[in-house]
């Protein structure tokens, strides 16, 4: 049995004080393993992530790293503590060229011109075009890029939220191969995602949220089958629904 | 009609100095500082200080430099107030501007910013007095380019534009080749991605005053090098500057730099059809031309509400 | 015990003069959320257009048409609208920096006006001879001024009874509502521009009627009159009495005008002699000090709004695209 890497418990936060979108979501993230988190559009997916990183005020609850807690960090911490994050919108920055944005994250990383190396061979399309301004990148480029700057420092955990999103069928089945190649590389995976099918195939646990609380969750292969899914889905049914 | 040319470039060269600082601030910060100008003013002043009491100190150092009215004490009195100013735009955030920040929105910036500035304006008045002054008493002699048509120079006024385009330059180098540089563009596009990639966000606040603050403290005292000192010094500078931001787009260092020469050369020009009286009223009527034409101006992004 | 009470009289008029103005003020920052940054922009339109229509005809400038006072006063405020009109329809759309420094600059272009443009407004000298309403009339100074200050206060308590009826109807939550969450608003079908734009103009043409009120107070007007400080002073009785309430906006006119009034009395006969040219500078560190110490500490203001949705302008709204630098808890 593999051990713990990320966990929160009972957390409630939200972006506004007095107004929780989250309510005491508990979540487990083993080592080695890919964790999906699905719901539906506002379940507050995002949300989580976000609070996990700090940039979102948490007011219950809390946050462990290797059983040590995380709570309300300083995002720009996150890096050193062996965390990454990939937003779901916005996740590199535009105006700056690619070789920029990778040294903007690299520039604590201490053996950096190795580690760029090592990020444009696992990603040459990066390396070909690194002169250029990252906001003429395609879709499948930018969700490149921005792994690329969370992996810059060798994180243990990575967050993602919906990497996939927006993309061709085809490079959202790359990007999320991506993402599972990365736990047999010693990376913890913390995955939102919309498409539950895609999500499910590469998971090994999944969490289902809405309403900003947990629903179930269960082992990925079997948790389809389960019939109050659908429901949750269809807004039957949900744990703390008006 | 090039004599009021070459003194556009001049002022426009002031102009696009106190810009750059002004978009780096606004663009970070999200609000329109009314207070910024006044930096100008403070700048000029402590170097007016600071030049007084190095003569004092140090009376060899008093000496023109070359064909300028530039001296020794004052060059170096320069990149002092530059760091005063910058040290003042600080305490001033840390004062006001960061516990509002904390409690409310962009507009009581805006609010806070122009209360901030009537009082520094009027401190400045108090400390010295509403009299003009000069940094040195001498006359300085303008050379005579062209007769026909009549272009007068002052050697002040081809340092000052050069010395702007320097510390332009040295901006440039920092933004595109630093990682620094990186940080600052990172924060003005995307705050939240950058704290995500490692920049300590109150960090970067603090330098894009002390960038912001240097600059303008650089802009005052080379305003008063070139024409003379008064508590007016801010406020005057206030729609100029504004203007050469919104020409140039909000967060456009670019657009600042030519927002500032393009505000500059239009007044300048505007001497050979208005009296000058209307000057101050220029930049106002370029902010309505860019409203019109280019509301997000030439490199701006579009900045809906 | 008569000079008592004329200055008492003269006090509430010019105090009562400014509540209207400050009314019109917390239109637009109480209830809409735009800054405002040249008040003295529209209330000097409606002075400048009320003394141009109705003042005694004067052959060194085009104006002095001598119209009726109420017609003049009409004129001065439509003046004030349009020009409020013209600056909103340009940046009401655009980020809020925009109409701060649009109309920061529209009140220097003013002032460039006033001060130039001898043929239309007398430059320096200003505009004088203004034949106030029913001064003939009346005859008794003494009891002119009590009138006039009735008449003030009629004013001031139809546009108090106007503006209450706006902000409580339909338009008035609209504007609340955009104020408050613009992406929420839009989706309900309001439209956030034309809101924010007849906002903004009826709040400028309630600054003209202010405006036309102090010229025929004054029988004069110049540039002096509208120094840039008058739009610090106006935000200050705001911001003291309680954005967002229009008790408060009334209650902190006469506050900051009795403050005003009183510590310049006071400077002028303590203040050392060499101090005396610099008593103006002291007051206005007084007047910033209040604007940036009650957004500091008191935010609401002397009297807060009473709303059922909110506690203030812009001090509940969520991180809007505009403000996630500056709502971030990193910037600490
Ligand atoms: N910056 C914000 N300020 C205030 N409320 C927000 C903000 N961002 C999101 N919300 C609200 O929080 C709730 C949860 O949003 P969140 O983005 O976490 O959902 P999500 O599960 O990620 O949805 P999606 O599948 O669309 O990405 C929504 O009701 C949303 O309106
Ligand atoms: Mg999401």
């Amino acid at each position: 049995m593999t051990d713990a890497v990320l966990s929160v418990e009972g957390l409630t936060a939200g972006y506004v004080r007095d107004l929780p979108i989250l309510r005491d979501v508990n979540l487990t993230l083993r080592r080695d393993t890919l964790c999906a988190i699905i719901g539906p559009n506002g379940a507050g997916k995002s949300t989580l992530i976000k609070a996990i990183a700090g940039l979102v005020p948490v007011s219950a609850g809390r946050v462990m790293l290797d059983g040590k807690p995380i709570t309300g960090i300083r995002p720009d911490q996150m890096a050193s503590l062996g965390l990454a994050y990939v937003p779901q919108t916005d996740n590199i920055f535009r105006s700056l060229k690619i070789s920029e944005n990778l040294a903007l994250v690299l520039r604590r990383v201490p053996d950096r011109a190795t580690r760029l190396d090592e990020l444009y061979t696992l990603f040459p399309p990066l390396a070909e075009k690194r002169g250029d301004r990252a906001g003429s990148l395609s879709g499948g480029q930018r969700q490149m890029l921005a792994v690329a700057m969370a992996l810059a420092s060798r994180p243990r955990v990575m967050l993602m939220d919906e990497p996939s999103a927006g993309l061709s069928p085809k490079i959202q089945r790359e990007v999320l191969d991506l993402a599972r190649g990365l736990t047999e590389k010693g990376v913890s995976i913390l995955l939102v995602e919309q498409n539950v099918k895609q999500a499910l195939r590469v998971a090994d646990h999944c969490y289902i949220l809405a309403e900003g609380r947990n629903q179930i969750d269960g082992p990925a292969e079997s948790i389809l089958s389960d019939p109050a899914v659908g429901e949750i889905y269809l807004g039957g049914r949900r744990v703390g629904a008006a | 009609m090039i004599q009021h040319l070459v003194d556009g470039i001049l002022t426009g060269s002031i102009i696009s100095l106190g810009a750059i600082g002004l978009t780096l601030i606004m663009h970070m910060l999200r609000f329109a500082n009314f207070s910024y100008a006044e930096l100008l003013g403070i700048g000029a002043y402590s170097a007016l200080v600071f030049d007084r009491l190095l003569a004092a100190l140090i009376p060899f150092m008093h000496e023109k430099i070359g064909p300028l009215s530039l001296t020794w004490t004052l060059s170096v009195s320069v990149v002092l107030a530059m760091v005063v100013t910058g040290a003042s735009a600080v305490v001033l955030d840390k004062l006001v501007f960061k516990r509002i920040r904390e409690n409310a929105g962009p507009l009581s910036m805006v609010f806070a910013s122009f209360g901030v500035a009537l009082i520094l304006r009027n401190i400045i008045t108090l400390a010295f007095g509403h009299r003009a002054q000069l940094y040195s008493p001498d006359i300085a002699f303008a050379i005579v380019v062209s007769f026909d048509p009549l272009l007068l120079i002052k050697p002040d006024q081809v340092f000052v534009l050069g010395a702007a385009l320097v510390l332009m330059l040295m901006l440039h180098v920092v933004l595109t080749r630093t990682t620094f540089g990186y940080s600052h563009r990172a924060v003005a596009e995307n705050p939240d991605l950058a704290q995500v990639s490692g920049v300590r966000l109150s960090r970067m606040v603090v330098s894009v005053w002390v960038l912001g603050g240097g600059l303008s403290a650089a802009a005052g005292v080379f305003y008063g090098l070139t024409n003379q000192i008064s508590p007016h010094l801010g406020h005057n500078f206030v729609l100029p500057v504004f203007a050469a931001t919104i020409v140039g787009g909000i967060g456009s260092v670019y657009g600042a730099v030519l927002g500032g020469f393009i505000v500059g050369i239009a007044s300048g020009l505007s001497l050979m059809i208005l009296p000058s009286g209307y000057t101050p009223a220029m930049p106002f009527l370029i902010i309505i031309a860019v409203m019109l034409l280019r509301p997000h101006g030439l490199f701006g992004e579009e900045l809906h509400r | 015990m008569i000079g008592m009470i004329s200055y008492l009289a003269f006090f509430s008029t010019m105090a009562a003069i400014f509540a209207i103005a400050v009314l019109g003020l917390n239109l637009h920052w109480g209830y809409t959320g735009l800054f405002n940054g040249g008040v003295v922009a529209f209330f000097g339109a409606g002075a400048y257009g009320t003394m141009i229509l109705g003042g005694r005809a004067d052959a060194t400038v085009l104006g002095g048409f001598g119209l009726p006072f109420l017609v003049a006063l009409a004129g001065g405020v439509v003046l004030a609208g349009m020009l409020a009109w013209i600056v909103g329809l340009l940046t009401v759309r655009l980020r809020h920096d925009y109409l701060a420094i649009s109309t920061f600059g529209v009140a220097i272009a003013f002032e460039s006006l006033t001060r130039n443009a001898e043929w239309l407004t007398g430059g320096a000298r200003g505009l004088r001879g203004f034949p106030r309403p029913f001064e003939a009339a009346v005859g008794n100074n003494f009891v002119y001024g009590l009138l006039f200050l009735a008449f003030v206060l009629l004013v001031l308590v139809l546009v108090y009874i106007g503006l209450e009826r706006l902000v409580r109807s339909p338009f008035g939550r609209a504007l609340r509502a955009i104020r408050e969450d613009e992406t929420a608003a839009r989706s309900l079908g309001k439209n956030p521009t034309r809101l924010r734009l007849t906002s903004f103009v009826i709040g400028s043409m309630i600054m003209g009627v202010a405006g036309g009120l102090y010229v025929s107070f004054y029988a004069f007007v110049s540039p002096q009159d509208l120094a840039p400080i008058l739009t610090f002073q106006i935000w200050a009785m705001l911001i003291v009495g309680g954005a967002g309430n229009n008790r408060g906006a009334i209650l902190g006119a006469f506050l900051i005008w009795a403050a005003w009034t009183a510590s310049g009395f006071l400077l002028a006969r303590h203040a050392p002699v060499a101090m005396q040219i610099y008593t103006g500078s002291i007051q206005y560190i007084l007047i910033g000090s209040v604007i940036v110490g009650m957004l500091l500490w008191r935010p609401q203001g002397l009297l807060p709004e009473r709303l059922e949705t909110s506690a203030g302008p812009d001090r509940t709204r969520p991180a809007g695209t505009n403000t996630t630098a500056t709502t971030n808890k990193g910037v600490t």
